[in-house]
């Protein structure tokens, strides 16, 4: 059994939010005097309550953790989600040692690594050359360590050219892939990560995504990685922790992880549909395969009939200047693809003068088996009138649509199902 | 709160426990001499980057002591007739300027090291004592730098000698050493307090800039000691710094006054300094990313 890295232990941090400021000394003086001469638990820190963003409260501190348990084995690529203010950055920080917890214990065993930032202490003024020595001293390199690299750590930055020129001449894009290839090459036993790969272009993501999974896979370390890219989350890790509020759940496969992160998400917009309206037309209600409901099951290869009501007629004139679309993402939030009156050449309009609805009929829906939310987006006369974020969710079943009864799986190969033709001579 | 839910097992060999207490004397030192490399690292970028894309580059270590001197020279020395014992007006200012700007050099730049690196320390952790102590050491490259400008002067003074002064190099000098850590030591432990009770309450930033101004007259770099009336003498006396420069000119210029007992009580009050210094610091570090 692979031996524990990391133990974390109810560990819990409180901020005090608001002003800080008037009032400290006396307070300080206060707790000063209860903890430290009389002994007693701390004042301040009893009023503390559950951090909820959303909701306001006269307490003015908040647990930002509180009581997290978790273990990390050695070559666990572990995967931290929540949304914003859950208290990802702040388990990053206690680990990272940027502050200190409030109570509780982390244990650590092995060189411990984060990246909460990459670049940090670059000075404009030093050479790519002499920020590489002084970045990587600062992430807790040796000088003779960087001396071996500093070829390696060059060559992976695609930086040559420039690499005895001031930092301030760069662009954002080479002073990334700079600071990335020193991360990348600390060598820690613990690497911990904190969305540093939502800089850089294509090219030298994938590359920083590839260097991360040797560094967890290959090598066998260990990686604590934050994010809210669900792709880099599913590429990069094996289990994941959920943050909600600042408490924590138990460890899970990434796959469910990511499912059920994603629902809590959901079952929380349900009920009510999140818009954006900007005028006085918009979709009242709609109808999907002529129920008035916001999910729907169908098998692959199945039509999909939307229907979507307007609050108030507009003329067949009119009609003419609505742009309507349909954007399909999978579980991940990525667009897979996207239906509109614009792409369909031979769209109908109503002889009676008058539209109220609006209709869109997929012949078929040849996607793999998963889940496909869908946003609504209207223009009318030139602008932008309506937006339903999360408008409905289509649960796409495995069907026998190739009539083979083989089935592509939408994670590895790919959502579409096309027909094609194979000759095997 | 802390009670223990879970087993584990406490034999095991931890690296690393990160807690929420722990005791003020947890001081981290043997993480300092692992991060060795990094303070000069962060010494030569304070060094490299302070010359860079300037015309006179290093030279400007100069020109500040000497164009300080001459200012000196003219207000304290001709207009307001201040004696400088016996020694040449230019020298004995210069002594004490290229003295006194070492110990406030330190004093400044360590007292906003927090203010000034938030970014850095809210990012990564590195002994955040490497910070100060780099401050430290890049002003002792520059107090080097300075001292050849004194040096300079004492060999052009020795070539063309002033009617009526004089002065010499004595063995004081083989306190020089001594005397240059007890300023660094001095400046960095005042600095590190100072900087610790900044990320609270912000108050003591403003008292700092003026303050270490004000301390230089409280100090005798424009006067010598002996000049002072004996009812004074005594309250300039209980400066450390007033030893130290004392010291110092006395080592350099032969005229100074320092006794092994005002030499004993700097070296008590730099070292009680320092020491509350560090424990402050250390224990502000913590949690200071929260506060600031």
């Amino acid at each position: 059994m692979p031996r524990t890295v990391i133990e974390v232990h109810q560990l819990s941090k409180a901020y005090q939010i608001g002003q800080i400021g008037t009032g400290t000394i006396s307070r300080d003086l206060e707790r000063f005097v209860v903890t430290k001469i009389l002994r007693r638990d701390d004042p301040f820190l009893k009023v503390g309550e559950v951090n909820d963003r959303t909701v306001k409260s006269d307490s003015d501190i908040v647990w930002s953790l509180r009581d997290i348990n978790f273990d990390v084995q050695e070559g666990n690529a572990v995967g931290i989600i929540g949304k914003n203010g859950a208290g990802k950055s702040t388990l990053l920080k206690l680990l990272s040692r940027v502050t200190a917890p409030t109570t509780g214990e982390i244990r650590i065993k092995g060189r411990i690594a984060s990246l909460l930032e990459v670049g940090t202490g670059f000075h404009p003024e030093l050479t790519g050359r002499e920020n590489i020595y002084l970045n990587g001293a600062i992430l807790g390199m040796r000088k003779k360590e960087i001396d071996r690299k500093i070829d390696e750590i060059i060559a992976f930055s695609g930086c040559e050219r420039y690499i005895d020129t001031p930092v301030k001449r760069y662009s954002s894009g080479m002073t990334v892939r700079l600071a990335f290839a020193v991360a990348a090459h600390l060598e820690p036993e613990i690497l911990v990560v904190d969305e540093v790969l939502a800089v850089g272009d294509a090219e030298f993501q994938k590359k920083a995504i590839g260097k991360m999974q040797d560094i967890s896979k290959g090598e066998g370390r260990t990686v604590l990685f934050v994010s809210h890219d669900m792709t880099a989350i599913h590429a990069l890790t094996d289990s994941v922790i959920i943050l909600k509020n600042g408490e924590c759940s138990d460890r899970m496969p990434t796959d469910e992880g990511i499912q059920q992160y994603l629902a809590s998400n959901l079952s929380q917009s349900s009920g009510k549909l999140i818009r954006k309206s900007d005028g006085d037309l918009y979709v009242e209600r709609f109808l999907i395969n002529s129920d008035e409901v916001n999910y729907t099951q169908i098998p692959s290869g199945d039509p999909l009939r939307m229907q979507f009501f307007l609050n108030k007629p507009i003329t067949a004139q009119e009609a003419s200047s609505l742009a309507f679309y349909v954007v399909f993402r999978n579980e991940l939030n990525y667009p897979v693809f996207t239906v509109s009156n614009r792409y369909d050449a031979h769209a109908q309009v109503s002889d009676s003068g008058q539209v109220q609805s609006i209709e869109c009929l997929v012949p078929a829906m040849a996607l793999a088996e998963g889940k496909y939310t869908a946003k609504t987006w209207m223009a009318f006369k030139g602008g932008f009138c309506d937006e339903i974020t999360d408008a409905f969710e289509v649960d796409v079943l495995a069907s026998n649509f190739y009539h083979t009864g083989q089935m592509p799986i939408a994670r590895k190969h790919g959502a579409f199902l096309l027909n094609q033709n194979w000759t095997l001579k | 709160m802390s009670q223990n839910t879970r087993p584990h097992n406490d034999n095991e060999a931890w690296d690393l426990i990160i807690k929420g207490k722990q005791g003020i004397f947890a001081l981290h030192l043997k993480d300092l001499w692992r991060y060795r490399d990094l303070l000069f690292m962060f010494v030569k970028r304070d060094f490299v980057s302070f010359y860079k894309q300037t015309i006179l580059g290093p030279l400007w270590f100069f020109i500040q002591p000497l164009f300080t001197t001459l200012v000196f020279t003219f207000v304290f020395g001709n207009l307001a007739g201040i004696s400088a014992d016996g020694l040449p007006h230019q020298l004995f200012y210069l002594c004490g300027i290229t003295a006194w700007n070492y110990f406030a050099d330190c004093l400044t730049k360590t007292s906003t090291v927090f203010k000034d690196n938030t970014n850095i320390f809210g990012k990564v952790y590195f002994p955040r004592l490497i910070m100060p102590l780099s401050i430290v050491v890049s002003n002792l490259v520059r107090f080097g730098v300075q001292l050849l400008l004194l040096i300079a002067m004492m060999g052009y003074f020795s070539l063309y000698p002033m009617p009526n002064t004089s002065f010499q190099l004595t063995e004081g000098i083989f306190l020089f050493p001594f005397l240059v850590v007890l300023m660094a030591l001095l400046g960095l432990g005042l600095g590190l307090i100072i900087t610790a009770i900044t990320t609270k309450y912000k108050d003591l930033t403003f008292l700092v800039t003026f303050g270490v101004q004000l301390m230089m007259y409280a100090t005798s770099v424009i006067y010598p000691l002996s000049y002072i009336q004996p009812e004074y003498k005594k309250w300039i006396a209980w400066n450390p710094m007033t030893t130290i420069i004392e010291a110092f000119r006395y080592a350099f210029l032969g005229k100074g006054e320092f006794t092994t007992y005002s030499l004993l009580y700097t070296t008590g009050v730099t070292f009680v300094v320092l020491f509350l210094g560090i424990l402050i610091f250390n224990k502000t570090e913590r949690t200071f990313v929260d506060t600031i």
